[in-house]
């Protein structure tokens, strides 16, 4: 369909001795947009400045992931999970680290819990302050977006000691990780956290009590429980939406069950409880960091003995909490060393789906507070 | 946007207490981005090109593919093609030949760097540690042609 | 002899001096009248040329100290690569931007589109026309000069109006309109609070109001009137910044929603003379508010003679361009902490909020020039 062409079911009656007449007109919101956060196209139906309608349009950097997975090894997937959602590229790893587990039948040792743990807390946080920077800047506070990147940037630093690269880790195999952490790490986190502790208190009295965040925010892209639930959404919009689901928890993997940590919830279904929500869950994550250092192994193995390549036929599922929601996959693995079919279920593409319920009515710049907090990542749903 | 319910006296406290507590989170807001400003020791930025001699890639930093090399220039790779094979781009193309003896040794290791997207597969998969990923970063080039480049210099050992 | 309506001290002294100087000339061309003309075109072109070098002049200053506030707000360094911590890369943006193309999009007002830059720009430059930046330093010195400068301000939002209509564009007509409604609206809380300033100093002249403020910095108006006097430099504080269309009222502009508002499909100088009169507008506003609260040109006296002495011995031109930058800094501040409201937010703020508070401090400030004095 063309850029001009009005999506199927957009009626805009031009005749004014009609009775429907309106003044409707309609609006390409991206592939080039600031505030799509890549390239995704929202067909807008607007009378004046109100959205009437809205059709989201995907698939512009649609690059087949799962149908590549098929003509390739079982290794060869990890770093195509890196770029999927990128702001999440370790907790993807570790998703398909644990699926492909199941099928290898190996377990981790228990240093290797916890650098999963730990490094999946970190990216976190850096996908959570992204968030933070976006939903500022996406309201016109460009100095949130540099507050926020500051600190990612140091969570980067960090990861890119440990895995060799700053965006795409490719870190977690089945059976363990390509390296042990470096001695630094540990020290590492700790100064991190100690400097985020008062660095988030900055932040928050720059952006959480303030009156025009939340004059925008508040009652503004409702998405009620029925409908976080009927939608599939996870992660925070749906935490903030009161459905008290978090993988980590309900269904806990790696050494979760061990460590104590709240799942932040909210019930107002608002752009600022997502907000709030996400805020919080920094501050979990800081939290389980802490316990983490206190009960690092200091010695002991860091990945199984076994080097497996290949899974045994069967079908395997596993399912962790990125910091964007449900990350799945799910492997058919028939014999010889490539998958029959891999199908990974992100979070971001439920959460597209449920963008046209959530703003009508609503206007252009409410629109753009309700995609900063929907938190998508575009080649995650374009897979 | 949202119309409530709600009687002209709460209506009226609301607004009064919007007046007070609005303006004081505005300048809460503003004492950050005062004490930001005038405290230089805050900033984050490197200079880049200036501080090149101090820069310093980590250990395991993934940059261009290299050969590991003694000093009289000899590899470890015996062509095998495990990289090859685990490579999720196809950008390593080892081309093995025969020495004197009829074995199979290392001819050219010819590595495509445009297609390849560093991801280190093909160093964990190679059972010699005959390449590394070198903590590489400044690549880029005007010339396609010295994208594509024979990484070792003499044949193999086997 | 011909003598303009609207004059000022430069013409003064020019008018004493070509009488003069027409001496030397033969007797037979020496006449009244062609001093008086001569005298004329003399002043004027001073004048221009001091009021562009002012507001042209000013323009990449202040766009190099916006780029090095707003880094050093975000802990960035900001331009460093061109000249001393990269003092020239305006210039070079500058004539990066004179020199490229200027075209105009498939389908647009052609006359309309070019024109509206322009119109964009006489505001800002009129309104310079208007202030005293120092004792002898004015362009015209007009009785009615505050009304005149709440008329002219008009201008602006016809610029914007006009480049936003004829672009062709969805965005650029919201954005747009989105100005116009919301120029018209706070151009009335900007003008009750000249009018409050008026009330105060008894003088619609800017001279007039400058020289009220003379002595020491508590008899400023923001200080002169106890309290009031605050609140009324922060309404005008808040009114100016949407009259200029700066962030966090940049609804019309909106980055993130509009993708750049009524100038998404200017580019080369056209944008350029948009993006001038933006700073422009930052330098008259700023002066204004100088001239209106911050006592003018004069030196901000403590009443103690040893450190006064000092202070005045500082020429008035120079302190007026210190209070400038100041509030000018103050802006930026503002700029790059806050968030954007949105339109009918904005709209609500001004008409239940600023425009009941603007009324109350016009009756407290009839209140206090009836009972005070």
């Amino acid at each position: 369909m063309s850029m001009t062409q009005l999506p199927p079911g957009f009626k805009i009656i031009r005749d004014e001795n009609s009775e429907a007449y309106s003044d409707e007109f309609f609006v390409n919101m991206g592939p080039q947009h600031p505030s799509t956060h890549g390239a995704l196209r929202l067909a807008i139906r607007m009378d004046g400045e109100t959205i009437v309608e809205l059709v989201p349009h995907h698939g512009y950097i649609h690059r087949g992931m799962e149908k590549q997975a098929e003509s390739m090894s079982y290794l060869q997937y990890f770093p195509m999970s890196d770029r999927q959602d990128y702001l999440t590229a370790i907790q993807n790893n570790l998703g398909v680290a644990l699926a492909y587990e199941k099928g290898m039948n190996v377990g981790v040792p228990l240093r290797q819990e916890y650098i999963r743990v730990m490094l999946q807390e970190l990216g976190r946080i850096a996908s959570h302050l992204v968030f933070f920077g976006c939903f500022g800047g996406d309201l016109g506070g460009q100095t949130c977006l540099l507050f926020g990147f500051k600190e990612r940037e140091m969570v980067h630093d960090i990861l890119e000691e440990v895995t060799g690269s700053r965006l795409t880790m490719n870190y977690f195999r089945p059976g363990g990780s390509r390296f042990d952490v470096p001695d630094t790490f540990i020290p590492r986190v700790k100064a991190f956290l100690d400097h985020m502790e008062s660095t988030m208190k900055d932040y928050e009295r720059f952006l959480s009590k303030n009156v025009i965040v939340r004059e925008r925010s508040i009652g503004i892209g409702v998405l009620s429980k029925e409908d976080a639930i009927a939608y599939a959404c996870s992660g925070p919009v749906a935490r903030a939406s009161g459905v008290n689901f978090d993988v980590r928890r309900n269904n806990p993997y790696s050494i979760y069950s061990q460590l104590e940590f709240d799942v932040p919830l909210a019930y107002n279904g608002d752009c600022y409880d997502r907000y709030n929500v996400r805020i919080a869950e920094i501050h979990e994550s800081m939290r389980i960091l802490r316990q983490c250092i206190d009960k690092f192994p200091a010695e002991g193995p860091w990945r199984s003995k076994e080097k497996p390549v290949k899974l045994a036929p069967g079908r395997y599922y596993s399912e962790i909490e990125t910091a964007k929601g449900l990350y799945a996959t799910y492997v058919v693995a028939a014999a010889g060393d490539k998958p029959y079919r891999i199908h990974t279920r992100g979070p971001s593409f439920p959460h597209i789906g449920v963008l046209n319920k959530m703003c009508q009515g609503l206007t252009v710049s409410d629109l753009v507070t309700i995609m900063a907090t929907l938190d998508p990542v575009i080649p995650e749903i374009d897979r | 946007m949202e119309q409530k319910n709600i009687s002209t006296k709460q209506y009226i406290k609301e607004y009064l207490k919007k007046c007070v507590t609005g303006p004081w989170s505005l300048l809460c807001g503003l004492s950050v981005s005062l004490r930001y400003f005038f405290n230089p020791k805050r900033i984050v930025t490197e200079q880049y090109p200036e501080n090149r001699k101090t820069l310093k890639m980590h250990e395991r930093f993934r940059g261009r593919l290299s050969m590991v090399e003694d000093a009289d220039g000899n590899n470890r790779c015996t062509a095998c093609g495990m990289c090859e094979r685990s490579c999720p781009n196809g950008s390593i193309n080892v081309q093995a030949t025969k020495n004197i003896a009829g074995k199979k040794v290392l001819g050219r290791y010819v590595y495509h760097f445009a297609s390849c997207t560093q991801c280190g597969l093909c160093v964990e998969a190679c059972p010699f540690g005959a390449i590394e990923m070198a903590p590489e970063f400044e690549v880029a080039t005007t010339d396609i042609k010295s994208l594509e480049m024979i990484l070792n210099k003499k044949e193999g050992q086997g | 002899m011909f003598v303009p309506s609207v004059t000022n001290p430069i013409g003064d002294f020019v008018r004493e001096w070509v009488p003069k100087l027409a001496e030397y000339l033969p007797a037979a061309i020496q006449s009244d009248t062609l001093n008086s003309v001569v005298a004329f075109l003399v002043n004027a072109v001073i004048c221009v040329i001091a009021v562009c070098l002012v507001n042209i002049g000013s323009a990449p200053i202040l766009i190099y100290m916006e780029r090095k506030v707003c880094a050093h707000v975000q802990c960035r360094m900001g331009p460093m690569r061109l000249g001393w911590h990269g003092t020239i890369q305006t210039i070079a943006d500058v004539l990066k931007m004179l020199f490229k193309e200027v075209y105009a999009p498939g389908g647009v007002d052609k006359f309309v589109y070019f024109l509206a830059p322009l119109i964009v720009l006489i505001a800002p430059f009129m309104v310079a026309a208007l202030i005293p930046f120092g004792e002898n330093l004015l362009v015209a010195n007009i009785d009615m000069g505050i009304p005149l400068i709440i008329a002219i301000n008009g201008f602006g939002v016809l610029g914007i109006l006009l480049g936003g209509w004829s672009s062709n564009n969805k965005y650029s007509l919201l954005g747009a309109l989105r100005s116009g409604a919301q120029m018209i609206s706070y151009e009335i809380s900007f003008a009750l609070v000249l009018l409050f300033v008026v009330m105060i100093s008894g003088s619609t002249n800017l001279m007039a109001i400058t020289q009220t403020q003379s002595g020491t910095i508590f008899d400023w108006t923001i200080f002169r009137v106890p309290v009031l006097g605050i609140i009324a430099f922060v309404l005008f504080f808040i009114s100016s910044t949407a009259e200029m269309n700066r962030a966090p009222f940049d609804i019309a502009e909106a980055e993130q929603e509009l993708t750049g508002g009524y100038h998404t499909e200017y580019n080369g100088t056209p944008f350029a003379m948009f993006y001038l009169a933006e700073y422009i507008a930052l330098v008259t506003n700023s002066s204004l508010a100088v001239t209106c609260f911050l006592g003018g040109f004069h030196a901000p006296c403590l009443g103690i003679a040893a450190v006064d002495g000092v202070l005045t011995m500082i020429p008035g031109v120079v302190w007026f361009f210190a209070k400038v930058f100041f509030m000018i800094w103050a802006y930026m501040m503002v700029r790059w902490t806050f968030v954007r409201p949105r339109v009918d937010q904005l709209m609500s703020f001004e008409w239940k909020f600023l425009l009941p508070l603007n009324l109350l401090m016009l009756v407290a400030g009839a209140a206090y020039v009836a009972l005070v004095g």
